[in-house]
């Protein structure tokens, strides 16, 4: 392709991606530095329909003129990275320094917020990542192996769970799983204990969150990997029959293998959907059991007091936990590439 | 002060029953679009103030996440939102944020009928209008009460006896219900508890924190003692679910918010056992205190700064009709303890009207309160979980409090 060519091509995409990724990222870091002024407060009154009490607010007249002079706020570096609903490293050291032992140790790392949050999200990532990729290529291979009359609405049903919009497949399981619930009520039947609930166990609860990330994103490697399929090379699957191969063997050292390439493309996606977990924590209502990076975004900017250069400093260590998981794919990726090359 | 609430709303609004002229409605020029939470009588309002617009733009949004859209919605120039309607709870952020406007001219020129005591003064500058009073308070079911034979409870202590009795004669399993899903709710919980037990949430005449003190732990202590008789999924039940329960007829006791008493009161939803025996008491003391375990609310609603005057005046207009005595029927009635002249309480209103009586505390209308309520509903659960002693939750509390005060500028 000519470089003009090539430059029109890609120039709607650049534009967008600068856009709406680039900016608000530029955006998001320069927010995570500063810190809001330090509030002018006055004591004043206040009257209502209880009677009047005295009481402080923020002066606005002050708060105005020390915006206008440094619209960002107060710079601070790393200091939001740094504090407690973060990195917590001074919090870190103490407990380091106070623990009896490495359990002791990892007690108290998960009393604070962020590794709280890591924890769950990890757990999350690498456990429904790879049983994501798993349950779609057995699905993928099922109905491939079906017959042609009724793969459509195969298909369509298998889909179905991505079709769902997250909020409201979370919801219903999160009914269901209810103590007095389908499953709820089946599982304290099964384990003959009345008092179990899903809701209350946080086990239970992560177990239930993943099964749902599971269920969710399975059709998307379905789709993938039946896509794959169809691409198999018949020739070879069936000079294989020849030797004698049995379908184990076929799947194993032909299809397997083809799909290879497939399977890198999943797992990029998967983790990084899988490290930003968060609907089904809200739809779950699972804070008291389980929080992830996300889930701390959205509880920062939804109180009535918003938190904006926390939310930032922790979008901004989303960005860098994901590039941290996708770089050990990603190298792989490109040395294949550089190999296909030479 | 307590004389004078009493005075106010106790008796003198049910006599009142002015006529004083009306704000003018409809309204032709401008436009109106308000912003507010989701439940009876705030829909009423929004309802009622829509209907004053004529051939003019006028919609509402009306969502239990309206703290999470509103000072957004009212950041812009021309703002999205031209009116968000809030609580005293709410109204902090959005002064913080200086997104409101004073509303002196605004009465001046059109609302000289609002009654005296709806008007929200700040700094001298009126910043909102009060519509109606809630409060957290006792339901109780009639009949279970009448079975063990006890009265209904006036103190959260009377409250547990009452619930171990019901649960040892087989009547309830769960006999105890509450609003205390982790976070929002549950930060309210421990506030209402905290200051039933006499608590100060700061050091005197500073933003720092102090709950981790006795009364902290006390509260602490009597959140878990009244979960242990819940629904064992109470860390997932807001104030929605705690009412469903209510209707399903699986709890006798819970403190609830007034302006959610009316549905559990009316045929819809219920068995007729439920609802015919569903009675409203006065808000319950704690731990031997005389200052009730609750606190006291106003929503009201404001009136955007980054507006042109037309819009402003249009959504002053309608507002301040959708919440003057005409929006009041047999419908709205009952919808809540409604502060405008011509409200006349009915029985489903006594908790909120005993709870001003009683003296209860409003609710701490300081900068920084939106934080630590913030801090608590997510800090305290790992306690009620029984994973980490009063203390350790506490202090956590007050940690996370710190570091975002500092990030706000209120601590250095």
């Amino acid at each position: 392709m000519k470089h003009s060519a090539f430059f029109w091509f890609v120039l709607p995409s650049a534009t967008a991606m600068l856009l709406f990724i680039f900016f608000p990222i530029v955006s998001i870091i320069v927010q995570s530095l500063y810190v809001e002024h330090a509030q002018v407060i006055i004591e004043t009154e206040n009257c209502g329909p209880f009677g009047c009490t005295p009481t402080t607010m923020v002066d606005q007249e002050a708060t105005e003129a020390l915006r206008r002079e440094q619209p960002l706020g107060r710079f601070a570096g790393f200091t939001t990275y740094l504090d407690r609903g973060h990195l917590a490293v001074n919090e870190v050291a103490a407990a380091w320094d106070a623990s009896s032992g490495w359990r002791d140790f990892g007690g108290r790392m998960l009393n604070l917020p962020f590794y709280k949050a890591m924890a769950f999200t990890l757990t999350y990532t690498f456990i429904v990542t790879p049983l994501t990729i798993i349950l779609g290529f057995m699905i993928a291979v099922a109905v491939n192996g079906a017959v042609r009359a009724i793969r459509g609405p195969l298909i369509f049903f298998s889909l179905l769970p991505m079709i769902v919009t997250p909020l409201v497949g979370s919801l219903i399981l999160f009914w269901m799983v209810d103590a007095r619930g389908i499953i709820g009520a089946t599982l304290q039947a099964l384990a003959d204990d009345p008092g179990l609930s899903v809701k209350a166990s946080t086990p239970l609860m992560w177990i239930m969150l993943m099964v749902y990330g599971v269920w969710h994103a399975a059709p998307f490697a379905f789709i993938v990997y039946y896509a794959g399929l169809q691409t198999v090379n018949t020739d070879t699957l069936e000079s294989a029959m020849i030797d004698g191969a049995s379908r184990w063997q076929r799947i194993r050292y032909v299809v397997i293998p083809h799909l290879l390439p497939l399977t890198t493309f999943i797992a990029l996606i998967q983790l990084m959907d899988n490290f930003r977990v968060f609907e089904p924590i809200v739809s779950f209502a699972a804070s008291a059991h389980a929080t992830s990076l996300s889930w701390a975004i959205y509880n920062d900017l939804g109180g009535e007091t918003r938190q904006l250069s926390s939310a930032a400093a922790t979008s901004v260590l989303t960005i860098l936990g994901v590039a941290i998981l996708l770089s050990p794919v990603l190298v792989r990726t490109w040395r294949e590439f550089s190999r296909a090359r030479t | 002060m307590k004389m004078w609430t009493t005075a106010a709303l106790g008796t003198a609004i049910a006599i009142l029953g002015s006529t004083a002229a009306l704000a003018a409605c409809p309204v032709t020029e401008g436009r109106i679009n308000i912003v507010g939470n989701e439940f009876p009588a705030i829909q009423s309002v929004a309802a009622k103030a829509l209907e004053c617009a004529e051939g003019i733009e006028a919609e509402s949004n009306l969502t239990a996440d309206h703290q999470k859209i509103n000072v957004a919605g009212m950041s812009g120039n021309p703002a999205e939102y031209t009116s968000a309607i809030i609580a005293n709870s709410s109204i902090v952020a959005l002064i913080n944020e200086d997104v409101i406007r004073p509303l002196d001219d605004l009465i001046a020129a059109h609302g000289q009928d609002i009654a005296q005591r709806q008007l929200i003064t700040i700094d001298g500058k009126v910043m909102a209008v009060a519509f109606m009073a809630n409060a957290q308070h006792l339901v109780y079911r009639a009949d279970v009460l009448e079975q063990i034979g006890v009265e209904p409870p006036k103190t959260y202590e009377e409250m547990l006896e009452a619930a171990r009795m019901i649960r040892e004669q087989g009547i309830m399993e769960n006999p105890v219900g509450g609003a205390y899903a982790a976070g929002w709710n549950l930060a309210e919980e421990f506030v209402n508890m905290y200051i039933g037990h006499g608590g100060e949430f700061y050091k005197p005449g500073t933003a720092e924190v102090s709950i981790n003190n006795e009364q902290g732990v006390a509260t602490l202590n009597m959140l878990k003692a009244l979960s242990e008789y819940m629904n064992p999924d109470f860390l997932t039940h807001d104030s929605n679910a705690t009412s469903a329960e209510w209707e399903a007829g699986n709890v006798a006791l819970m403190n609830m918010w007034g302006s959610r008493t009316g549905v559990l009161m009316d045929s819809e939803g219920s068995e007729p056992v439920v609802y015919e025996n569903t009675k409203v008491g006065p808000p319950m003391t704690v731990g031997g205190g005389t200052n009730p375990a609750s606190t006291l609310w106003w929503d009201g609603w404001t009136v955007a700064k980054n507006i042109d005057d037309a819009a402003a005046a249009a959504t002053f207009q309608a507002l301040a009709h959708a919440t003057s005595s005409a929006l009041l029927n047999d419908e709205t009635m009952g919808q809540a303890v409604w502060l405008m002249d011509g409200y006349k309480p009915a029985p489903v209103n006594e908790g909120v009207l005993a709870a001003v009586a009683m003296g209860t505390t409003p609710y701490p209308m300081l900068p920084y309160q939106g934080l630590l309520h913030t801090a608590l509903g997510d800090n305290l659960a790992e306690f009620l979980q029984g994973k980490e002693s009063a203390e350790q939750a506490l202090a956590d509390v007050e940690a996370a409090y710190t570091a975002a005060a500092k990030e706000k500028g209120f601590l250095n």
